[in-house]
């Protein structure tokens, strides 16, 4: 069972959480043309070492994650929220002093 | 053999004696006994039979490698099958039973299959029975149908009781720093010392008793009680009776605890097993090694064991096995046994295979009377029952020689040791041979683990005690971030072992067994290499060498080294085949844990739910949730009930639970350009107080779900989407706002469990709400339109949000409460419904009126299904971009002739046919036909059954065609009418009325 350190929960186990996909695919826009949506929605590559994927954790705060992952050793090498204000409100909160 | 039981020493408790049973007769063995040694001190030799051959087969060793005495305990729908007697706890009133014999395993009417045993070689049964020559050759497998039964039954283990399993288990979860697996004189010292250092640390121990290989070492034994003492208090977590079966990715082992296995009369209260998932961050493999047997004439013989075996049942059960004793080995480690042996009054004589043995133990074993022949070892045992004499075979310049024969009474096998390394092969770690030590050791690797004791080659004890330590050393460094120092060598035997598989004299032909588990043999091995399986994975399977509950633990090494030898090769370049989880048996109980009966998935029940029983309801499984299906009136069943519901909704009105819908709140500045972008269809413009219906696609074009979103509040939403979709939705709209979409400001909260969901539907429908309003003014036709929606109260001060919608067809009002007031204002609602001769309805009513009026619902919207095929084209607005609008129009689902929703009837009025038939041209009942049936139902506004479906074109490309539908294995062919899939009130007068 892999372990993902979730940057909202800490470390849990991956039944709690729900595979995404690939994280490197970029979506075209909505009006974007019919090959780039089937690029991005089909085209998916096999990767052999470090693949970066979405995660949500799903039975936990629900957060959609980002992590990096070794397909051959299950290594993980790092774990972000998707949302890239989120890891900005993480950074920020961690610098706050607590009142007392 | 002549076994008697000593008076002193040991491990057991002779105050405290315990009956059992073993195949009917009553026997008695003393607390702190196996199974195995109360058999072997009661005089029992034959306790198993084998898998193939139906040999008789005595004990073979004394821990999970046992491949002879393989027996049943319990009885009734207790009975367990193929428990190793070797590491069976004897209890109070233990019942066991020899198992693959008939009558019983001493006298075996299928030992008959031993007089043809020449026949029976690698692949026997398939080359014979699949394609029986000359019936069928090239013919198949039609005969092998027929005797796989009888071949089955022939060869094999225990039987599973077949009644359901009267016991519960637990799933426990656990956490520590490091995991130490084993407790003998290696994983005692690890856990100590990392436990000393301040770590939090679990030791685990397969064995009923803690202390591994001390328990079977007098002065080792000794110490025991102090060492265990010392742990506890150092903090140790120690878990007896609990295997590591499987070693898992990041840091997680699979523990299965047995918690009643060696109780007498287990509390109620307990659990038989529990089954462990333990989180380490990192595992000290203390796991030993198992002593390996050699191959020789009939060497599967009862009164045959391994050295250390006779050492344990002497040391640890206080059990002398034999009185004439000869023992054959390779390596240094068989001295201690004949010593030990030879001091306890036998008289012993050792076989060692080495012609040069220089070492301080053969001069203990000797001064102990241990008379030591250098250069010899055994060709064939005799005695079918039992070992009454051998014959030796000494070496010689070209191999092995025949010599004398010998007495002896019990016969005794060191062929060396292989360590216990399966749980470094679960990693995906090939074990690399040491041919210095005979035997597979772990490899280098990165993995937080580290092997201690014998499990990493070590023999002798002040180093295992140290390679323990240093395992500690190297754990500690791992969690600071540190690398390992270099690991203790192999080794420690003064003579070095030799590399002995087998011993065979060309014209002695006998049959002398690899794996004696699954009756493999070394001309097995040498068939299958003749045959062309010379992958050692293809010889595993071809053979079934090492497969199964043995896992390579007794004849793989032997095994490969023959396959080696056969290729002409060595044995690093043959390999070795993967051992996977689990090391030992699980039971089935164990891996389900309490998911089982009611438990077996959640249930969810709606906050009407006691409300809808009360009521009369029947209640039927819709996904996880416990819904109405019907309210049967006296007198009535299913059949009666739902079409009196539908006809009463249609007459007058109808209530029902519909709380199971998902609710989304749908919230933030950008909520409304969320929805527009999400849904098919223009969400931009709706106006505040008012529900739209919408569709959503995925992003491959496809529709995901349908339902209704209702704008409350400028940013805020109230969506509802299908029963079975709710989860899905919420995860995917969760996806775009965290991922794609990082710049919308929007929040979505789940509230399914928040509201409870009422339809009150029918042409009286106006007059409920209007009765059941805290202020009815504000539920007039003006005040609240078809798809209008308002906030407002109900009598008795609830708080309730109310929409005119429709999914029925005939004016509607969806109704959402919060939770706890769903009871009350169910209550309310039924009351106004029921002075109005309304009915309750259930979900086969709702069918029944979703079908008459062609909505779609999850039979419909299968997944691969586009808004054009569902009919619902229209609301694919083409002035916007939305999630799936680029690939819904990829060409081929734009075909004009993909099958599309439409309506059915039958021909014939009369006829009823079934949802999941074939729709096909009449004439040519065929293949995949042209379309499908989704739903049916008896339809009381129309008088007949009813079905929609999908069929190529469409309802227009089949006007005046003629249409079957095909059910060959339940109905048969019915003649149906394709039409327009709005077969009810089409221009929806009744809805918008």
């Amino acid at each position: 069972m892999l372990r993902i350190q979730c940057p909202f929960c800490g470390l849990r186990d991956h039944s709690e959480f729900s595979y995404g996909s690939d994280a490197s695919v970029e979506y075209p826009p909505l009006d974007g043309s019919q090959e780039a949506w089937h690029d991005a929605v089909f085209q998916r590559e096999n990767i052999d070492g470090v693949q970066s994927e979405t995660w949500q954790h799903t039975l936990g705060c629900r957060m959609w994650i980002v992590v990096e992952r070794n397909t051959r050793t299950h290594d993980i090498l790092s774990v972000r929220p998707a949302h890239d204000g989120m890891t900005q409100a993480l950074n920020t909160s961690l610098s706050i002093e607590p009142d007392q | 053999m002549n076994t008697r039981r000593l008076p002193i020493g040991g491990q057991i408790n002779r105050t405290k004696p315990l009956d059992f049973e073993w195949d009917g007769k009553p026997l008695a063995g003393y607390e702190g006994d196996s199974l195995a040694s109360a058999l072997l001190a009661s005089g029992e030799t034959i306790l198993g039979r084998s898998f193939k051959y139906h040999r008789p087969r005595g004990l073979m060793s004394a821990g999970v490698e046992e491949s002879g005495a393989i027996v049943t305990i319990g009885t009734g729908s207790r009975r367990d099958a193929n428990v190793k007697a070797t590491s069976q706890a004897l209890y109070d009133g233990l019942v066991a039973k020899g198992q693959n014999a008939w009558p019983s395993v001493r006298n075996d009417f299928g030992a008959v299959n031993n007089l043809f045993g020449r026949f029976f070689a690698a692949g026997f049964y398939y080359k014979t029975f699949m394609g029986l020559p000359p019936f069928e050759w090239g013919k198949g497998t039609g005969a092998w149908m027929w005797y796989e039964k009888i071949i089955r039954k022939a060869a094999g283990m225990g039987t599973a009781s077949r009644d359901a399993d009267p016991d519960t288990y637990e799933h426990a979860n656990g956490y520590c720093d490091i995991l130490v697996v084993g407790s003998g004189p290696a994983g005692r010292s690890a856990a100590l010392s990392a436990a000393q250092s301040g770590y939090d640390v679990v030791l685990v121990e397969q064995d009923f008793a803690l202390g591994g290989e001390s328990l079977s070492r007098v002065e080792e034994a000794d110490t025991l009680s102090q060492e265990l003492a010392a742990l506890r208090a150092a903090g140790v977590r120690l878990m007896e009776n609990t295997t590591t079966f499987g070693l898992y990715d990041g840091g997680v082992a699979g523990l299965l605890e047995r918690v009643t296995d060696h109780l007498s009369a287990p509390p109620e209260w307990m659990p038989r097993q529990r089954f462990w998932t333990m989180r380490s961050r990192f595992t000290v493999i203390a796991s030993g090694a198992l002593e390996r047997h050699l191959a020789f004439g009939n060497n599967d013989r009862p009164g045959i064991m391994t050295a250390n075996a006779a050492k344990i049942y002497l040391n640890r059960y206080g059990i002398l096995a034999g009185e004439n004793i000869v023992i054959a080995t390779n390596n240094d480690s068989a001295y201690l046994s004949a010593s030990s042996l030879s001091n306890a009054g036998a008289r012993v004589t050792l076989l060692d295979s080495r012609e040069q043995v220089l070492n301080s133990s053969q001069a203990g074993a000797q001064s102990a009377g241990v008379d030591v022949k250098s250069g010899m070892s055994i060709l064939n045992a005799k005695g079918s029952t039992g070992v009454y004499s051998i014959d030796l075979a000494e070496k010689s310049s070209d191999g092995w020689r025949a010599k004398n024969q010998m007495a002896c009474d019990l016969l005794l096998i060191s062929g060396g040791w292989s360590p216990v390394v399966n749980l470094l092969s679960h990693r995906g770690l090939k074990p690399v041979w040491d041919s210095v030590n005979a035997c597979f050791i772990a490899p280098d690797h990165h993995e937080p683990i580290a092997m201690a004791g014998s499990a990493a080659g070590i023999w002798d004890h002040a180093s295992c005690v140290q390679s323990g330590e240093k395992a500690a050393a190297d754990a500690i460094a791992h969690l600071h971030g540190e690398r390992a120092q270099t690991s203790i060598k192999a080794g420690g035997w003064e003579t070095p072992i030799e590399g002995l598989y087998e011993i065979s004299v060309s014209g002695h032909q006998h049959k002398s067994f690899v794996d004696p588990q699954h009756d493999v043999t070394a001309d097995d091995i040498r068939l299958a290499h003749q045959e062309g399986f010379v992958s050692v994975e293809h010889l595993k399977r071809y053979t079934t060498l090492g497969m199964a509950t043995d896992q390579g633990k007794m004849g793989n090494v032997i095994g490969l080294a023959l396959m080696a030898e056969a290729l002409g090769k060595e044995i690093p370049e043959v390999g070795t085949t993967t051992f996977r989880p689990p090391y030992t048996p699980i039971s089935i109980g164990a891996l389900k844990g309490r998911n089982v009966g009611s438990h077996f998935r959640p249930l969810r029940r709606t906050p009407l739910h006691d409300w809808n029983l009360n009521a009369g309801g029947t209640m039927t499984m819709a996904g996880l949730w416990h819904r109405p299906w019907y309210f049967a009136q006296p007198g009535e069943g299913i059949g009666e009930a739902y079409v009196r519901e539908t006809e009463t909704v249609r007459r007058t009105v109808g209530v029902c639970d519909v709380t199971s819908l998902g609710k989304i709140a749908v919230q933030g500045p950008d909520a409304t350009e969320f929805l527009n972008r999400v849904y098919t269809n223009p969400f931009a413009k709706l106006a505040v107080g008012k529900a739209r219906y919408g569709i959503m696609l995925r992003d491959d074009g496809f529709v995901m779900d349908d339902g209704t979103t209702w704008r409350l509040a400028e940013n805020d939403y109230f969506m509802t989407t299908t029963t079975a979709h709710a989860a899905k939705v919420m995860t995917f709209l969760e996806e775009l706002l965290q991922t794609r979409w990082q710049d919308l400001r929007v929040h979505l909260t789940s509230v399914s469990e928040q509201w409870a969901g009422i339809a009150v539907a029918g042409p009286q429908s106006r007059e409920v709400i209007t009765e059941c309003a805290a202020d009815p003014r504000k539920v007039t036709d003006v005040a609240l339109p078809f798809m209008g929606v308002i906030e407002t109260t109900l009598k008795g001060n609830i708080p309730a949000r109310i929409a005119r919608i429709s999914f029925s067809g005939e004016r509607a009002f969806e109704i959402y409460i919060p939770s706890d007031y769903g009871p009350a204002a169910m209550d309310l609602i039924w009351n106004a419904a029921r002075v109005r001769e309304g009915c309750l309805y259930g979900l086969e009513s709702l069918g029944a009126l979703r079908i008459e009026k062609g909505h779609v619902t999850g039979a419909e919207l299968d997944g691969r299904v586009t808004i054009e095929d569902a009919g619902l084209g229209r609301m694919a607005s083409d002035k916007k971009s939305y999630i799936g609008s680029v690939l819904k129009n990829r060409p081929e689902l734009l075909k004009g002739d993909r099958p599309r929703l439409v309506g059915i009837f039958p021909k014939d009025r009369r006829e009823i046919f079934n949802a999941g038939s074939i729709l096909c041209q009449d004439g040519n009942i065929s293949g995949y036909g042209n379309g499908w049936v989704t739903a049916v139902t008896h339809s009381p506004a129309l008088g007949h059954w009813i079905g929609l479906g999908f069929i190529e074109g469409g309802y227009s490309n089949w006007i005046d065609r003629e249409v079957v539908c095909a059910d060959p294995l339940r109905k048969g062919n019915t003649p149906v009418e394709i039409v327009s899939p709005h077969m009810f009130d089409p221009s929806g007068d009744r809805m918008y009325g």
